[in-house]
């Protein structure tokens, strides 16, 4: 038992595909193939870049942490809304790649964002729902 | 008025209340000074921060003599739980689909 609240906090969803991780990165970093299975977004692959995801029940405030072509790729998700970071790793395997997604929380050098994560929360939560129930 | 979600995010987004609660999660039950021994800040500010993950649900206090005496509530995290499940739930179908994607992208 490390850290409770954070790891309630943590999402992590891995999967082996059978692509390299050069194609995988494509459809992680060019806005036009982030739209077809993500969101909407004016995404580009530098460190710093403020962008947004959108949908139908509203937007994502997002800004890039690192890229490491193929292999890293992290961003803040939601911001001074929501406060939680989201990193792709792409490892490969002889047959594809082994593509990881952790979603964090609440972590002490993520302070500042937390502050102002009172409005955002319950509204990503509600909106979150009806996604959710959209794709089933 | 601040919903359930609200007050346990701002709550747990202080990292000393977080580390209280962490350390009374795996410890178990203990005394206002046990806490403050090992908390780095002092007493009265160990029972603001109690305070504070009292009123969240977070806690739950027992006064015994002259002791005050706290335990973690972990039933109170349940939120959080669902959201990380919810969260899990967003993002498999979001793989799902990127794996349509792959398929249907050249080379």
């Amino acid at each position: 038992m490390t850290n409770i609240a954070t790891e309630a906090l943590s999402v992590v969803v891995e999967r082996e595909i059978p692509f390299p991780p050069e194609k995988i990165w494509r459809a992680l970093t060019q806005p036009h193939l982030i739209d077809e299975w993500l969101m909407k977004n004016d995404f580009a692959p530098v460190v710093d870049h403020r962008f947004k995801f959108s949908a139908a029940w509203g937007s994502v405030d997002c800004q890039v942490m690192a890229v490491e072509p193929n292999k890293t790729l992290s961003y803040s998700w939601g911001g001074y809304g929501l406060g939680t970071i989201v990193t792709w790793t792409l490892s490969p395997t002889g047959t594809g790649t082994l593509l990881r997604m952790e979603q964090t929380g609440f972590r002490p050098d993520q302070q500042q964002a937390y502050q102002g994560a009172k409005a955002g929360w319950p509204r990503f939560f509600a909106n979150l729902e009806q996604v959710l129930a959209r794709i089933d | 008025m601040p919903s359930a979600y609200d007050v346990l995010f701002r709550t747990l987004a202080d990292p000393t209340r977080r580390a209280l609660f962490e350390r009374l999660c795996r410890q178990g039950e203990q005394t206002v000074g046990a806490l403050t021994a090992r908390s780095g800040v002092s007493q009265p500010a160990v029972s603001k921060h109690l305070g504070v993950l009292k009123r969240a649900g977070l806690v739950r206090d027992r006064h015994h003599g002259r002791q005050t005496h706290y335990s973690a509530q972990f039933g109170a995290l349940a939120p959080l739980i669902d959201w990380t499940s919810q969260m899990a739930g967003f993002w498999q179908g979001r793989f799902d689909r990127l794996e349509d994607l792959l398929k249907r992208m050249d080379q």
